[in-house]
């Protein structure tokens, strides 16, 4: 093979990696920042996703699709935080998996009502419609290249918002000290409301824009709950910088783990995240708590 | 065979029968479990074991449609006895399928099983029911070992084996003047027996394979293994893939220029019922499967009328296989009118069935596999058209079958 080959997989790898870190956003926020076990994060993303289809199925277009299902998931997000999870947080982590499990069930359960078993496209909007060509007889499709985009504002805009803005300040001070954070004027409840539907929003952002590329169909909010994990925990928790380093590597060495070493093609990811816990037990990024 | 079993319906069973009933289905009604069996003649209880949630939902859901459409054709009666069903989701979930099963053959006391869609729940499911166990249609799942090792007299296939699916395209692609290709397909059991006869037709037949890529099952992020296929070059590329993977499969092999200079071939599963959800992307893909919506016979128009009208929604080649197995247990308990306890000849009934089938004449092979036509099909404005029969009557070997 030539060398084109190996830089067309590493685009290949790198656009992974976006697309990984896409999905894996609103996990970060909410376990990685806040520490929620939010075991429900593929069914917002599959939430995203059919709100993509249906809504542009109505509106005829993807992008007031994504304007119209925005605040619909945003108001998803505070209604599970405000009649669920906002009953855990001083409690076991363990309550938390239950509840976030339960609610797989119950999402499952209302997408098969709401829009049946088919498997469902959609399609992608003109604009972001062509390709460019790569090599004699590949292209690569501009959306995908328009969802790397996507990515990248989402990465900044996060850190950015985390890092440097007063909100930041209060979303991690309340993560590590509720009491404190309450006990100085804050309505914690309120900034926890906040940040919980944000997280879902994120989720069904990254449904809604993985939806053109991939297939909407029930139970596909399963495969990205395992690798959006993988994600968060290589990286580190608390830290936004590990899940993008995270979700990087996790694409070119199952990209590059597909094309040297197919028959290890399913474990080369895991077998990484093994590698690196074994290393640093608290990801790449994460801090000793 | 008692009615005291009953309390044994789960939430999830009551759920999934209450969708359907809202689904508007004609023959709701008969879904709700009766709490008391009044009346002289007992009921012959049917256990279904689908999946009816994760990737494999729509095809659980259109098997039992189409199955409870051909009872309701027949007034709902088998040999004279009124039916109880017995509706368990699967989930296609291997590690529950043992539980599943057995809570179906010892706790209902069931007279006939049907079921699954995934190969690997169905062995579990068969060496559980084989021998003594209920009369078993499968309706789907294709592992030769069914019919094969696993073979039973009272295990029946209204659907295919991996073999059937996969043999016939060697020559297929030949025809169409492609000898070097590719298989790339999702590495579990059935996609590696598909994959498996397919070069047992393809490379005598002078066919060369360029390269096999088995994908990890059920991941569907295919890029890198198409930048791969790329680089090779071929005449053309023979895939197994199916439900959303298929969808990803064959939008992504689209996406990424691929159809221009690769011929995209596959097992029928790669655009069956997906028309909707692939767009443009699957125009010209060719597939080898034993249906096609177009078959031109008066028991194909009917059936597409009657499934569209009582669920709303297109037939498939599942829904034909779910309707098929309905059809075989009729036969069978209309031959011993109604007679459970006269297993041999029920048997007999069964396997000496030719069946009218939405997808042209049905028999059966000694070891219970179905012997069909197998046609090639191309998808033309969104519909799988039939381009040529592509094996005539296609049986199974059978191979380990000892009945």
């Amino acid at each position: 093979m030539e060398l084109s080959f190996y830089l067309v997989q590493l685009l290949n790898a790198v656009q992974y990696g976006f697309l990984l870190f896409l999905v894996a956003s609103g996990l970060t926020l909410l376990f990685g920042i806040m520490g929620i076990i939010n075991l429900a994060h593929g069914s917002f993303y599959m939430v995203g996703a059919y709100l993509a289809y249906w809504l542009t199925d109505l509106t005829g277009s993807f992008w007031l699709a994504i304007l119209l299902g925005l605040p619909i998931a945003l108001m998803v997000g505070y209604l599970v935080e405000r009649f669920a999870i906002s009953f855990l947080y001083q409690r076991d982590h363990l309550y938390q998996v239950l509840l976030t499990f339960a609610l797989i069930l119950v999402f499952n359960e209302l997408q098969q009502i709401l829009w049946g078993t088919d498997v469902h496209g959609v399609v992608i909007p003109e604009i972001l419609a062509g390709s460019i060509p790569l090599t004699d007889n590949q292209s690569y499709p501009i959306y995908r290249l328009f969802i790397s985009a996507a990515c990248i504002a989402i990465a900044c805009g996060m850190y950015w918002v985390i890092q440097k803005t007063r909100l930041g300040m209060m979303i991690r001070a309340g993560a590590s000290n509720r009491e404190m954070v309450q006990a100085l004027g804050i309505d914690v409840n309120r900034l926890f409301a906040f940040v919980f539907s944000l997280g879902v929003a994120l989720a069904a952002f990254a449904g809604m824009l993985a939806a053109p590329v991939d297939s909407v169909y029930p139970g596909m909010g399963e495969n990205v709950l395992i690798i959006s994990f993988v994600v968060v925990v290589i990286g580190g928790t608390g830290s936004i910088k590990g899940t993008f380093v995270g979700a990087m590597l996790i694409g070119l060495v199952s990209t590059f783990g597909k094309v040297l070493l197919p028959e290890m093609a399913s474990i080369m990811v895991y077998a990484l995240m093994a590698v690196i816990l074994l290393w640093r037990p608290h990801g790449l990024f994460g801090r000793a708590a | 065979m008692s009615e005291k079993n009953r309390q044994g319906i789960t939430r999830r069973d009551f759920i999934v029968q209450g969708t359907v009933a809202t689904a508007g289905l004609a023959a709701a009604s008969i879904l709700v479990p009766a709490p008391f069996a009044i009346g002289a003649q007992a009921k012959v209880k049917v256990g279904i074991l689908l999946p009816y949630t994760g990737t494999y939902a729509k095809l659980g859901t259109n098997i039992r449609n189409a199955m409870m459409m051909r009872f309701a054709e027949a007034g709902n009666m088998l040999g004279g006895r009124p039916i109880e069903f017995v509706d368990i989701d699967s989930e296609a979930k291997p590690a529950k399928a043992q539980q599943l099963t057995e809570k179906l053959i010892k706790r209902e006391n069931v007279d006939f099983l049907v079921g699954p869609v995934h190969s690997v729940v169905g062995m579990a499911m068969v060496k559980m029911a084989r021998g003594a166990g209920p009369i078993t249609v499968i309706p789907n799942a294709g592992a030769d070992q069914l019919t094969g090792v696993l073979c039973a007299p009272n295990v029946f296939r209204t659907s295919f084996s991996s073999y059937q699916m996969g043999y016939p395209g060697g020559p297929a692609m030949i025809e169409d003047g492609h000898k070097r290709v590719v298989l790339m397909y999702w590495n579990y059991g059935f996609g590696k027996q598909v994959a498996a006869a397919f070069k047992k037709s393809f490379v005598p037949a002078g066919g060369t394979i360029v390269k096999e890529i088995p994908t990890p099952f059920p991941k569907v992020d295919f890029q890198a293994y198409l930048t791969e296929l790329a680089a090779l070059k071929p005449d053309a590329v023979y895939t197994f893939y199916a439900g959303g993977g298929a969808v990803k499969f064959v939008k992504d092999f689209a996406a990424a220029g691929l159809k221009d200079s690769i011929k995209l071939y596959g097992a029928g599963f790669l655009t069956e019922g997906l028309g909707a959800a692939q767009g443009d992307a699957a125009e010209g893909v060719r597939t080898i499967l034993h249906y096609a919506d177009s078959l031109e016979n008066p028991v194909n128009q009917r059936f597409r009328t009657a499934f569209k009208a009582a669920t709303g929604s297109d037939a498939d080649v599942y829904a034909v296989q779910g309707y098929d197995a309905g059809e075989l247990i009729l036969h069978g308990m209309n031959a011993v009118k109604g007679d459970t306890g006269a297993r041999a000849e029920m048997i007999r009934a069964m396997e000496t069935a030719e069946i009218d089938s939405p997808r042209g004449k049905l028999r059966f092979s000694a070891s219970h596999n179905p012997i069909h036509d197998i046609y090639l099909r191309e998808v033309v404005k969104g519909e799988n058209r039939v381009v040529r029969v592509a094996a005539k009557a296609q049986d199974d070997p059978a191979t380990g079958c000892s009945m």
